[in-house]
């Protein structure tokens, strides 16, 4: 009774944080997301060795007091790399999540505000976009721009927007003819006022839920990339770049710390992201009930 | 119900017209003048010779008119020289491998239908269960881990670690053909590649059926007395199966994705690995076709999935 008491008063952003709350997944991802954010971040105070530091006496040595997590085929620190890879996977993801996020919206709300003939267009396109393999087209873009951590994070943003535009013109669509927008554009709203002061507002459920979801997306994506040698570039450490050396058989079967550890890291960190994810979702549900 | 076909193969013609579209411009974006190809690095070429050769190439034509060409040489079947295995013309790399990218894909999409939705199925009906909720972590598990992940560490566990399944390929070098051998090299990776997919299905099957099980039918139906294992398999299940039939369509391209990473880590010798490869050497031509080819394969899927799903749904009739 109390709680429902709270929730009558609070806005709908406070309802859906105090909905999160109760979800245990979902908290239990974002404690596993905040401390891998805070090892990745901090990790060159207490990890003695640099990333692309190189011991010649310990070359694919295992697990050591000096080497924690073992060191790779040119003798460098296997956790060192980890982290710095955690700090080069989860930037290029937030990169290329951040610019997605921006073409999603707008062509959502080209094709919802633009007109019939601008929205048949962009949906047909959308409609493309949705139906191809995305990993293909990925290949494919990545052939042609070439390696590189502003290329791959170029490559990932252009093919993770599509299903966010649909879902913003979906919104806009429907908000457009609610009162509160048709009387500010009587009264001679700009489309920028409109899209600023109430598109952007009641769609932030979508965005949220898009963003933490497509970060996840774009960790696998890089990942992807790198491993097949198409991503991030050595001597840069990657998750998914320290996943390649596992395409050598030697190291798959004799050197297995080299490429199960940093795989444990992505997987942990996009199933940490993937549970928050979730839990927004829910928490935005208006059908979800606070039990 | 013959204008929806109707309506969905044009759709999906536009949508196989746009795709030609966009693999030409991309192919015209790679690195390189296409006229490279045809010449000998070793002889000596005046701008006047090379000017000759453009024109009667074609290449100074506009280019929706060089459009028009490469399209009729494609549809013909003419995709041009692969410039990575000795300029052997690309059909035939390209043909001889749909047949084990069917044959991999076909069957882990298959386990995954049967996996996914018998575990789907059993976490709705054991809602909030120690079963369901192991279901549902490892389903999360399955959409969180890269498909060449799970590859590797499948790899790893079963043909490295307890030498049950044979390192990779399609049949043992050498070998005289049986079926037994081919089963032994595609269990391992039609298994894995089937994970993701299954998790997919599983957590839709899960939440469709539950929303169908809050329906005033079925409980009209169990108020009847009817058996809980009939309310479940004949007027649940029904109504529950429709939208994962069009999620296993539209997920068709995500699985395709899958399947070649599963190949380059089996060397399964299918579209993906080719495809693979032939980004590494950066070989445009084939690269090229075998994106349009899947592109195109994928895009008839789809419509398969929606004439089907129109046949089984009456009420697309009246939409």
């Amino acid at each position: 009774m109390m709680s429902l008491a709270l929730s009558r008063r609070n806005g709908p952003l406070a309802r859906a944080l105090q909905r999160f709350m109760m979800n245990g997944a979902a908290l239990a991802g974002s404690a596993i997301l905040i401390s891998m954010l805070i090892l990745v971040a901090t990790y060159p105070a207490f990890v003695q060795h640099r990333p692309n530091d190189i011991d010649l006496l310990a070359l694919n040595k295992g697990a050591s007091a000096t080497h924690w997590f073992g060191t790779d085929g040119v003798g460098r620190d296997v956790l060192a790399r980890i982290l710095q890879g955690g700090r080069v996977s989860l930037m290029v993801a937030s990169i290329s999540v951040a610019i997605s996020t921006v073409i999603g919206f707008l062509v959502g709300a080209l094709a919802a505000m633009g007109g019939r003939t601008a929205d048949a267009v962009v949906m047909r396109f959308v409609d493309l976009a949705m139906t191809l393999p995305p990993v293909i087209f990925l290949l494919v873009l990545a052939s042609i721009i070439g390696a590189g951590i502003p290329q791959t994070v170029l490559v990932i943003a252009l093919l993770s927007w599509p299903v966010l535009a649909r879902m913003v013109r979906a919104r806009l669509l429907e908000l457009r003819e609610r009162d509160f927008v048709v009387a500010s554009r009587g009264m001679g709203a700009g489309i920028g006022h409109l899209l600023w002061r109430h598109g952007l507002p009641n769609t932030t459920d979508i965005l949220l839920v898009h963003i933490t979801l497509q970060v996840a997306n774009a960790i696998l994506l890089e990942a992807g990339l790198s491993f097949l040698g198409l991503g991030v570039p050595p001597p840069e450490a990657s998750w998914g770049n320290m996943l390649n050396a596992a395409r050598s058989t030697v190291v798959l079967e004799q050197y297995a710390w080299q490429w199960l550890l940093p795989g444990a890291a992505l997987v942990l960190t996009v199933l940490a992201i993937n549970f928050i994810g979730d839990g927004l979702r829910d928490a935005f549900d208006p059908r979800s009930t606070l039990n | 119900m013959a204008q929806y076909c109707l309506r969905r193969l044009l759709i999906g013609l536009g949508m196989l017209a746009a795709l030609s579209v966009l693999v030409f411009v991309l192919l015209r974006l790679t690195p390189g003048d296409p006229i490279d190809a045809y010449i000998n690095p070793a002889v000596a070429i005046s701008p006047g010779e090379m000017a000759k050769l453009r024109s009667e190439l074609g290449l100074d034509q506009p280019l929706p008119v060089q459009y028009l060409a490469w399209l009729r040489a494609a549809a013909r079947g003419d995709f041009g020289f692969s410039l990575q295995h000795n300029g052997e013309r690309v059909l035939p790399l390209v043909a001889g491998r749909i047949g084990p990218t069917l044959l991999l894909m076909g069957s882990g999409l298959a386990i995954a239908i049967v996996v996914g939705i018998a575990t789907g199925v059993i976490g709705a009906v054991r809602r909030n269960s120690a079963t369901d909720v192991g279901l549902s972590v490892a389903a999360f598990l399955g959409i969180s881990s890269p498909p060449f992940l799970t590859a590797l560490v499948g790899l790893y566990v079963f043909s490295v670690l307890l030498r049950w399944a044979p390192s990779g390929g399609m049949l043992t070098p050498g070998a005289t053909f049986s079926m037994l051998d081919l089963v032994k090299h595609l269990v391992l990776p039609a298994l894995l590649l089937s994970i993701g997919h299954a998790a997919l299905i599983m957590r839709y099957m899960r939440a469709s059926l539950l929303e169908v099980l809050n329906q005033d039918y079925v409980r009209t139906a169990r108020a009847k007395g009817v058996p809980e294992f009939w309310v479940i398999a004949k007027h649940a299940l029904r109504n529950a199966l429709l939208p994962v039939v069009t999620l296993i369509g539209s997920t068709i391209g995500i699985a395709v994705g899958g399947a070649i990473f599963i190949e380059s880590v089996f060397n399964w010798p299918g579209m993906g690995l080719l495809l693979v490869n032939a980004v590494e050497t950066r070989d445009y031509p084939v690269i090229m076709s075998a994106t349009l080819i899947i592109g195109a394969c994928v895009i008839l899927v789809n419509l398969i999935t929606d004439i089907t799903y129109a046949a089984i749904d009456p009420r697309i009739q009246v939409a």
